[in-house]
C-alpha cells in the first residue's frame, strides 16, 4: 500500500475493468449507489495511480479516468466493510450488469 | 464552400448586426431545413447575481434542482434519462457539496459558493483534454446553472419561443434542449459543439434541423430572419425575397414528399403490377419502436441485438424481456432476431478475443458465439422463450459453410431442451442463415435452413473487396455492382428450389433507387429502416411489372 500508515484497518479487493469506454459516467453512478448503502468507508483506486478516493463520489469516481483494463482496487473500512468489498468488485466484475 | 463561410464570418463580429445575406458555414448535427425568426433563450440568466443565499437556500435549491432532473428523466426517452443519470447523482455527490457548504459556512452567499466549486470542477474536466471528459463538463455546467437559477428563484420554464423560430446559442446543453419546446421551434444553430455530442443525439432522434460549430454568432440578433439548411450545414442571414421563395418552395416539397411517404407507408406495398411486397423493419434500437406504428410494417426484418451487449454480456431474462417486448410491439406479426454480430470491429466486453490484423475477415458473428457456447445458448434460450408469444425467427450472421448452421441447431436443441427441463415456457424459433459471405450465396441451397436473409453491407464489402467504413472506396463499395446482384440473384433462386423465403435487410433495401433492381431479382421481403418505409413503399408502388429484370439475374 502506497497510503501513509495510518490505525485504519483496511479490506481489500480488486476487479478488473471489463467496459470498452471504461468507468464512465453510467458505471460511475451505479458504483456509487451501491458504495452508499454500506455504512463502510469505501475507497477505489485504479492500478498505476496512488490516489484513493471516496467511492461514494461520483465526482471523484469519474475523475479517476480509469480506462478499459484498468485494475481497480477497492478498500472499505467500517462493520459491513467485507460486504461492501465483496459487493462492489462483484459489480465490476460483472460489468455493471450492463 | 469552406471560402465562403470564411470570408463571410469575419463580417459577423465585427459590428452589432450581421449584414444581409450572410452566410454562416457550421457542420450538420441533424438534417433538414427551416425558415424562421431568430431565437435567443436568455443565455444570461444563469449569469445574473442571485440574492445573498444561506445553508437553507442552498439545500432548497438542491432539492429543486433534484425534483426538475427528476421530472425530465420520467419524461424522456432512455438515452435522455442515462445523460441525466450523472447530474442527478452529483447532488448527492456529499464530496462535492462539502466545500460550498463550508464556504456558505463561512459567510460567501450561496451561489457564489457554489459557482466557484463547480467551475473549478468544470475546469479540471476540461483539462483532461478528452472528448468523453469534456462532454461531462458541459454536463457538470448544466448542473451549475440549473442550480443557480434555482437559487434565484427563477421560473424554471422557459420563456415560450415564437412559433416555427430558429434557436441560435453559442451551445446548448442537453436539459437545455430538453426544456425547449420542439413542437413549435423550427431548428437550432449553434456556435459550438459537435455533431458527435448528446445535444446532436438528441437532435437526430428527434428530427430537429441542427447546424453546430457556426462560430461567434453574438451579432446575431433576435428576431433576425434566418434559414436553416441543415442538409447544406449552413445559415443564411435575412435571406431575400428571392432565396426565401426558394427555400419555401424546397421546404413544401420536402413536406410533400414526407407527406406522401407517410401516407403511402399506411398501405400495403404494392408494385404498378400489382405483386405485393413485404415491407419489415430493422430494430437497431427498440427505443425507436416506440415512435413506430407497427400497422406500417409486415414485421420485424432485423433485429440487431448488439444494443443489448454494450455494457457486457446480458443475462437470459434480461435479453428474455428485451426479445419478448419486440414480439409484443409486433402484435403477431413475425419478428427476426439475429444472433450476436459482434467481432473484432465492435468487441462485446465479456467476450474474449483475439488481436486480428483484419476483423472484418476474423472471428465474428457465428463464428464467435460458437466459440462462446455458453453465452450463445443463453441468447437462443432467451429466443426461444419470446417466441412462445408470436412467431420469431432466429438468425444466424456471418455463416459460410452448412456445418457452422448445423453446430448452431445442435445449440438450439439444447437450447430447447434446457427450458424443458427447468418448466420455462417457450416456443422453438425457425432458424435461417443471413446470407452475406460470397460462399454463403454460392452454395445457399446446400444450407438446410428455414429461411434466407441478404445481408448487402457486408455481400457487397466481401465481393467487391472493398471495405465499407473506407470513404476512399465508397464508389467501389457499390450494391448495385453487378456481381453483387448475380449473388442475390443466386439467393433468391436456391430460397425458390428450398420452398424458404429470402429477404433482404442491408442498408440498400431503404435506398428507393435500389428497390427496382431488387424486386427485378425476384425479392418480396425487404427490411428497411422504420423512417423510410414510406418511401420505399413508394419506391415499390411505381416499380414495373415483374418481368422488368436486371442483367446477371439467372433465373
Amino acid at each position: 500500500m502506497t497510503e501513509p500508515a495510518s490505525h485504519v484497518d483496511w479490506v481489500e479487493g480488486e476487479a478488473l475493468l471489463t467496459d470498452e469506454t471504461g468507468l464512465h459516467a453510467r458505471p460511475a453512478v451505479k458504483l456509487t449507489k451501491l458504495a452508499k448503502s454500506f455504512a463502510a468507508a469505501v475507497e477505489i483506486r485504479a492500478e498505476g495511480q496512488d490516489r484513493w478516493v471516496n467511492a461514494k463520489s461520483p465526482n471523484a469516481v469519474m475523475k479517476l479516468r480509469a480506462g478499459h483494463r484498468t485494475m481497480l482496487r477497492i478498500r472499505a473500512s467500517g462493520e459491513d466493510a467485507k460486504e461492501a468489498v465483496a459487493a462492489l468488485a462483484g459489480l465490476v466484475t460483472r460489468n455493471f450488469d450492463g | 464552400m469552406a471560402d465562403r463561410a470564411a470570408e463571410t464570418r469575419s463580417g459577423t463580429v465585427r459590428s452589432g448586426t450581421v449584414r444581409s445575406g450572410t452566410v454562416l458555414a457550421g457542420v450538420t448535427a441533424s438534417g433538414g431545413l427551416a425558415l424562421g425568426p431568430c431565437f435567443r433563450p436568455s443565455e444570461a440568466a444563469a449569469a445574473a447575481d442571485a440574492p445573498p443565499a444561506d445553508a437553507a437556500d442552498f439545500a432548497a435549491a438542491l432539492a429543486r434542482a433534484a425534483t426538475e432532473l427528476r421530472r425530465l428523466m420520467a419524461r424522456e426517452e432512455r438515452l435522455a434519462a442515462e445523460i441525466l443519470e450523472f447530474q442527478s447523482a452529483l447532488l448527492e455527490d456529499d464530496d462535492l457539496l462539502a466545500p460550498v457548504r463550508a464556504r456558505i459556512a463561512g459567510g460567501i452567499p450561496a451561489d457564489l459558493a457554489w459557482r466557484g466549486v463547480l467551475d473549478a470542477e468544470i475546469a479540471d474536466y476540461r483539462a483532461a483534454e478528452d472528448e468523453y471528459m469534456a462532454a461531462r463538463a458541459s454536463d457538470l455546467a448544466d448542473l451549475r446553472d440549473r442550480v443557480l437559477r434555482a437559487l434565484r428563484g427563477a421560473p424554471v420554464a422557459p420563456a415560450p419561443a415564437p412559433e416555427g423560430a430558429i434557436l441560435v446559442a453559442a451551445d446548448l446543453t442537453p436539459t437545455a434542449f430538453l426544456e425547449q419546446d420542439w413542437t413549435r421551434l423550427a431548428g437550432a444553430a449553434l456556435g459550438g459543439g459537435s455533431a458527435t455530442s448528446h445535444v446532436a443525439l438528441l437532435a437526430r432522434a428527434r428530427g430537429v434541423p441542427m447546424v453546430v460549430g457556426l462560430g461567434d454568432l453574438s451579432a446575431l440578433a433576435d428576431a433576425t430572419p434566418l434559414a436553416l439548411d441543415a442538409d447544406r450545414a449552413e445559415v443564411l442571414v435575412a435571406p431575400d425575397e428571392a432565396t426565401r421563395a426558394a427555400i419555401r418552395t424546397r421546404i413544401a416539397a420536402l413536406r410533400d414528399e414526407a407527406a406522401r411517404a407517410s401516407e403511402a407507408a399506411r398501405l400495403p406495398a404494392r408494385t404498378a403490377a400489382g405483386q405485393p411486397v413485404r415491407i419489415m423493419v430493422n430494430a437497431d434500437d427498440p427505443a425507436l419502436l416506440a415512435t413506430t406504428d407497427p400497422a406500417i410494417c409486415d414485421g420485424i426484418g432485423l433485429t440487431r441485438t448488439e444494443f443489448l451487449f454494450a455494457d457486457g454480456l446480458p443475462g437470459e431474462d434480461a435479453q428474455a424481456a428485451a426479445y419478448e417486448g419486440l414480439v409484443r410491439w409486433a402484435a403477431g406479426r413475425p419478428v427476426t432476431i439475429r444472433t450476436l454480430d459482434a467481432g473484432g470491429d465492435k468487441p462485446v466486453p465479456g467476450l474474449s478475443q483475439p488481436e486480428e490484423a483484419n476483423p472484418f475477415l476474423g472471428l465474428r458473428g457465428l463464428r464467435l458465439s460458437l466459440r462462446h457456447p455458453e453465452a450463445f445458448r443463453t441468447q437462443l434460450r432467451a429466443i426461444a422463450r419470446a417466441a412462445r408469444l408470436g412467431p420469431v425467427k432466429a438468425m444466424l450472421p456471418m455463416v459460410t459453410v452448412p456445418a457452422e448452421l448445423e453446430a448452431a441447431r445442435v445449440h438450439l436443441d439444447t437450447a430447447i431442451a434446457e427450458l424443458e427441463e427447468s418448466g420455462t415456457p417457450h416456443a422453438r424459433p425457425a432458424l435461417g442463415i443471413m446470407v452475406e459471405t460470397p460462399a454463403a450465396a454460392l452454395t445457399a441451397e446446400s444450407f438446410d435452413a428455414d429461411f434466407y436473409s441478404i445481408g448487402s453491407n457486408d455481400l457487397t464489402q466481401y465481393v467487391t473487396a472493398a471495405a465499407r467504413d473506407n470513404p476512399a472506396l465508397a464508389p467501389l463499395a457499390d450494391p448495385l455492382n453487378p456481381a453483387v446482384l448475380e449473388l442475390i440473384g443466386r439467393t433468391v433462386a436456391a430460397g425458390r428450389a428450398r420452398g424458404v423465403e429470402v429477404s433482404l435487410c442491408g442498408d440498400m433495401a431503404s435506398r428507393p433507387e435500389c428497390i427496382a433492381a431488387l424486386i427485378g431479382l425476384g425479392l418480396d421481403t425487404l427490411s428497411v429502416a422504420p423512417a423510410t418505409v414510406g418511401a420505399v413503399k413508394l419506391a415499390v408502388a411505381e416499380t414495373g411489372a415483374r418481368g422488368n429484370r436486371q442483367e446477371g439475374d439467372p433465373a
